[in-house]
């Protein structure tokens, strides 16, 4: 890598991240991400269906305390992932220019990704008051309906968008208490690794959000057909993708969540409807009586 | 008496009279076509299935299959309506339609009750104090929502979607489509709704009532036919959203089938639902609660809580009690207002359950039968339940769709949420306990849609259903039923 | 007063342990029986059935020798002029009109039952409870009906009652002893509940609802815990109790839900005026002008049948 000092640079070694740790793949296999001029920026895990499956059994652990932690403490902890992301500003600045992107534009992506952050992590505690009623049925029972999140998400992180379009995906997503494998860009990977060191860092418990790096050909399809995850989150523009994850989906009857925001940016890629997405209605019913 | 068994004696004595609903003033044509842009028309190329009273047997009427050219111009004549006058009209006028539909109904209620009964063969009492009234109900609180969806979905702008493909099943014929019917006109959609193929009569006859209520022709199409038909609207690429009501693997086909068309869908599937009962429940009531909910419409119900699980502790007294308790259950005459089990809606589903029965005996269950007498002729099944099942019987983990109950014993609170989550579905359960703390412990804990705490098979437009996982997405009923017709924009 | 009392010589049930109600879920159950649709012979049979069950009442501060005497007349004579009736259960009265009731129902084969125990009230110190039903068991009564002390009840002194209970029961010799909670005061159909457990456990041989002077009286949803309890008690102990609703049955449809009720819940072996009773004073007149239209097909007057 061109940096000036005089000293030899320690390169980053770009890992992934299953439940709470920084494995290689375990098939050992990598690509290599280049510059435009060829030059190899990093050697990035080529993620395997085992690496997933590892994932999904990590994600399926942490979902009973992730969705029982209060709303207070996952905003607190999802405020905590902004607080990083601040202090490690800088790194992730030159690392999207490591990938391509002006600096200046690479800045602003940031702060768009930290105000996003928390964004969602000012949602966590309101969301329910939101979407949830007390439904007025005619007998004497009371009825009232609130979100639950939906399980194990698997997220198919936007390719557009290493930084901004992951954690658009992602926020909501683990905001509303799901855990989630995230499968990151797969031509810019690598704001998502150093994303998840800042989750590491951070206080999110281990398992909640694991991200793998890879092929989407290969992976895709591992995503959508896995019978132990219950939502498939991707912003796939492909008209065979798009039906081909759906239809894989449809072995357990996944929820399909189409991400089709063009720009990341904008206000229409907040809302806390895309945390419903990921949410179940429960209606409960109790008798009113003596 | 027999006091050493402490069997309470139900048989004998004095016994209810039969008393027939009266059919007097029921009038079936013999023959009806495909409702279709506001009449009834002939069906292209189809021809005409018989469909029968399941209690007698008996052919009820012919009606139509539609077909691939049908559906089209169903589809056509619903794009129609929605291009042209429906989505034109303000939307407090659009209620008012609908506030006509829930009206003519409730005028129509015993009539509709006994062509519910004569076509489904669920009892009379059942269709007359739940189907109907629900029915009309939901087009009451539905109509009402028509000039109201900018508060259901805050900052945001509900559109309709356009034009509705609805396939509904044969357990709650009239009741199913106005779960589908209702929103989707409040929100300003055309549909074409296909009712099952042997619980056609009463969508029929809300064809008879769209046509008296003055509805723009178009607004609502109904096609009647077999899985072919329901396939035909399903694929059709000028339908915008499609809402299904049935089994979990047709609903699992319909989601593989319209993948990548970008069709919105909501799916109402199977179930298996836990039933669990704590030592500390209010245990007759439970018991109770358990016959409403594994017994009601012959458990033709996809929220059914046919997997009961009782605390050790009471197992024996609640068993006792639900075995004596069955013995009280009238099997019979669908039509006799004393009826509390009617016939099984098909011979298919009646060889279905008794398949069922046999697997159950043949994993070495333990099956006890109430022993009311059943007619001659018709589809019937006696109440039954299995005892000393585990969670890997094939009863215990099957939708069964018939009045067969699977009872297990558990010992503690995580084992016995642990079971009731041991299944792929997740429509509804069940949770009986005195003790308040632990009825949010376990509501919470069971995964799935719908809990009734101390209840069981409670219905309310009000009330939003669906399922978690393999029963299905997406919610009708309530505030939450208005998501599956709507698109929302900024 | 002091609820103190002497230990008791059975132990008292753990009402802790008694089975909680849900009452919603009893009222649907209830509407589940009035939904029941009894037509033809099925409700001949029936009407008669609830005749032959009526506890035949007059408890005014204005009874004399003279009412009771008309009283015990219908009772034996509902209305002769449709044949093929029963008599009514019993008469019942305050105890200084058993001897007059005994005199005039003679052979009928129509019981006595006498209130005591400081009826309505139940206010008054155990001896003299105990004096009244022992003068109105010599009298003649065949029945006691006593009232048990709510007060004492709600306080928590389960010991106290179920002892008084026990006393009364033994006071009565061969009379059956009936039990009225006056559910009416107990508040909530869990107390109901525990209640005709305790006093099953002292002895009752029936449990009844009211004295009919509280307000509510009998209503089907009390009847069915009370039922429910009989049930339960003989799944435990295999001995029957019967039942008695008291106050408010006024009419032939609401009796025909009850014996429904009865039916469903208990069996055919209640189905007698052995285990089942109806305290009432109306309600004899208004079964018999539904025999009369179901014999005519014409609805019928009141001005047809006697008034006593």
């Amino acid at each position: 890598m061109a940096l000036k000092a005089s000293r030899i640079a320690v390169a980053k070694t770009y890992k992934i991240y299953i439940d709470g740790k920084f494995p290689r793949t375990e098939s050992g296999r990598y690509f290599a991400l280049e510059m435009k001029d060829g030059s190899v920026i990093a050697n990035v895990c080529r993620s395997s269906r085992k690496d997933f499956r590892n994932a999904v059994v990590a994600a399926r652990a942490a979902l009973a305390g992730w969705s029982g932690a209060s709303a207070y403490l996952r905003g607190q902890i999802v405020y905590r992932i902004a607080e990083m992301l601040e202090g490690r500003h800088e790194q992730f600045v030159d690392e999207l220019v490591l990938q391509g992107m002006s600096k200046r534009k690479a800045k602003s992506e940031v702060d768009a990704t930290i105000d996003r952050v928390i964004y969602y992590a000012g949602w966590s505690d309101k969301y329910q008051q939101i979407f949830s009623s007390v439904n007025p049925v005619a007998s004497s029972h009371f009825n009232f309906s609130v979100l639950e999140p939906t399980g194990v998400v698997a997220v198919i992180a936007p390719d557009d968008s290493g930084l901004l379009g992951l954690v658009s995906t992602l926020m909501p997503v683990i905001v509303g208490g799901n855990s989630a494998v995230v499968l990151a860009s797969e031509s810019l990977p690598l704001s998502a690794v150093s994303f998840a060191e800042v989750l590491q860092a951070g206080d999110v418990p281990k398992g909640v959000v694991n991200i793998l790096t890879g092929y989407r050909s290969e992976l895709a399809m591992q995503f959508a057909s896995h019978m132990d995850v219950n939502a498939v989150v991707h912003s796939e523009f492909a008209e065979d993708r798009t039906r081909d994850i759906q239809q894989e989906a449809a072995r357990n009857i996944k929820r399909v969540i189409t991400r089709s925001e063009t720009k990341w940016t904008s206000a229409s890629a907040q809302s806390p409807y895309l945390i419903r997405e990921t949410q179940e209605t429960k209606t409960t019913w109790h008798p009113i009586g003596n | 008496m027999d006091t050493q068994t402490n069997k309470l004696a139900f048989d004998g004595g004095w016994q209810y009279a039969p008393a027939p609903e009266s059919t007097d003033h029921i009038h079936i044509d013999e023959r009806y076509g495909l409702f279709i842009g506001g009449e009834f028309v002939e069906p292209a190329d189809g021809g005409y299935f018989t469909s029968i009273n399941p209690a007698s047997e008996e052919p009820l009427a012919e009606v139509a299959t539609a077909t691939a050219a049908d559906v089209d111009r169903a589809v056509a004549a619903a794009r129609k309506a929605f291009k042209g006058p429906w989505s034109k009209m303000h939307a407090a006028e659009r209620g008012k339609y609908i506030y006509r539909l829930a009206r003519i109904l409730q005028e129509r209620a015993r009539e509709f009750a006994v062509i519910e009964s004569l076509d489904g063969g669920k009892p009379i009492r059942e269709s007359r104090d739940i189907d109907i009234p629900l029915a009309a109900a939901h087009f009451f609180y539905y109509a009402g929502w028509a000039d109201k969806l900018e508060y259901a979905f805050p900052g945001r702008k509900a559109l309709p979607l356009g034009v509705a493909g609805q396939v509904i099943p044969w357990n709650f014929p009239l009741l199913m489509l106005a779960w589908k019917i209702a929103p989707a006109l409040a929100c300003g959609n055309a549909v074409v709704l296909k009712p099952a193929e042997t619980t056609p009569l009463t969508a029929l006859k809300v064809a008879e009532v769209v046509r008296d209520a003055g509805l723009p022709p178009g607004v609502v199409n109904i096609l009647t036919g077999a899985g072919d038909t329901g396939a035909a609207i399903v694929n059709h690429p000028d339908v915008d959203k499609i809402a299904f009501t049935g089994s979990t693997d047709v609903g699992r086909s319909i989601q593989k089938a319209i993948a990548g068309s970008g069709k919105k869908y909501t799916l109402e599937l199977g179930g298996k639902a836990a039933n669990i009962i704590f030592a500390d429940a209010a245990i007759d009531e439970a018991v109770e609660g358990i016959v409403n909910g594994i017994f009601f419409n012959q458990g033709h119900v996809c929220c059914a809580g046919s997997r009961l699980f009782v605390q050790e502790s009471v197992g024996d007294e609640v068993i006792r009690k639900l075995k004596d308790r069955m013995e009280t259950l009238i099997i019979g005459d669908p039509l006799d207002k004393n009826t509390d089990i009617g016939a099984i809606n098909s011979a298919a589903q009646l060889e279905r359950i008794e398949e069922y029965l046999k697997i159950g005996r043949e994993e070495g269950a333990e099956m006890h039968q109430s022993s009311c007498p059943v007619p001659e002729r018709g589809y019937w099944c006696r109440p039954t339940i299995f005892t000393g099942v585990s969670q890997s019987n094939r009863v215990v983990q099957e939708e069964i769709f018939g009045p067969v109950l699977a009872v297990q014993t558990f010992r503690t609170e995580e084992e016995g949420l642990t079971k009731a989550n041991n299944t792929p579905y997740g429509l509804s359960g069940g949770v009986w306990t005195d003790k308040g703390a632990k009825i949010f412990k376990m509501t919470q804990g069971v995964r799935a849609g719908v809990i009734w705490a101390n209840t069981f098979n409670k219905f309310d437009p009000t009330s939003p259903f669906g399922g978690y996982k393999e029963s299905g997405v997406g919610r009708e009923g309530g505030l939450h039923g208005l998501d599956a017709y709507v698109k929302l924009e900024v | 007063m002091t609820l103190a009392a002497v230990p008791s010589k059975t132990p008292v049930p753990d009402l802790e342990r008694v089975a909680r109600v849900d009452e919603v879920g009893v009222n649907e159950r209830v509407a589940r029986f009035q939904s029941r649709s009894i037509k033809t012979e099925s409700k001949i049979e029936a009407l008669k059935l609830v005749l032959a069950m009526i506890d035949l009442t007059t408890l005014e501060g204005q009874d004399t020798p003279g009412k009771v005497r008309q009283l015990c007349q219908k009772a034996m004579h509902l209305h002769d002029r449709m044949p093929g009736l029963p008599h009514v259960a019993a008469i019942c009265v305050y105890p200084t009109m058993v001897a007059i009731a005994k005199k005039a129902l003679g052979q009928s084969g129509i019981k006595v039952a006498s209130v005591a125990t400081a009826f309505p009230s139940g206010m008054a110190p155990r001896s003299i409870k105990l004096e009244e039903t022992r003068m109105a068991v010599a009298e003649g009564a065949d029945e006691i009906d006593m009232v048990i002390s709510r007060g004492a009840f709600l306080q928590g002194e389960l010991g106290f009652v179920f002892d008084e209970i026990a006393a009364i029961k033994e006071a009565c010799g061969a009379a059956h002893l009936k039990v009225i909670l006056e559910t009416g005061e107990l508040g909530t159909l869990d107390r109901v509940r525990r209640a005709s457990w305790l006093a099953m456990h002292a002895g009752a041989d029936f449990i009844k609802t009211s004295t009919g002077k509280i307000q509510p009286a009998a209503t089907m949803p009390v009847t069915l815990v009370m039922l429910q309890a009989i049930r339960e008690y003989w799944y435990n102990k295999g001995r029957m109790v019967g039942m008695k609703p008291a106050g408010g049955i006024a009419n032939s449809k609401l009796a025909l839900h009850y014996l429904v009720m009865l039916r469903e819940t208990l069996g055919n072996a209640w189905m007698t005026p052995e285990w089942f009773r109806f305290g009432a004073s109306s309600l004899a007149n208004d079964v018999l002008m539904q025999l009369q239209k179901q014999a005519t097909g014409v609805y019928q007057s009141a001005d047809y049948f006697s008034k006593d």
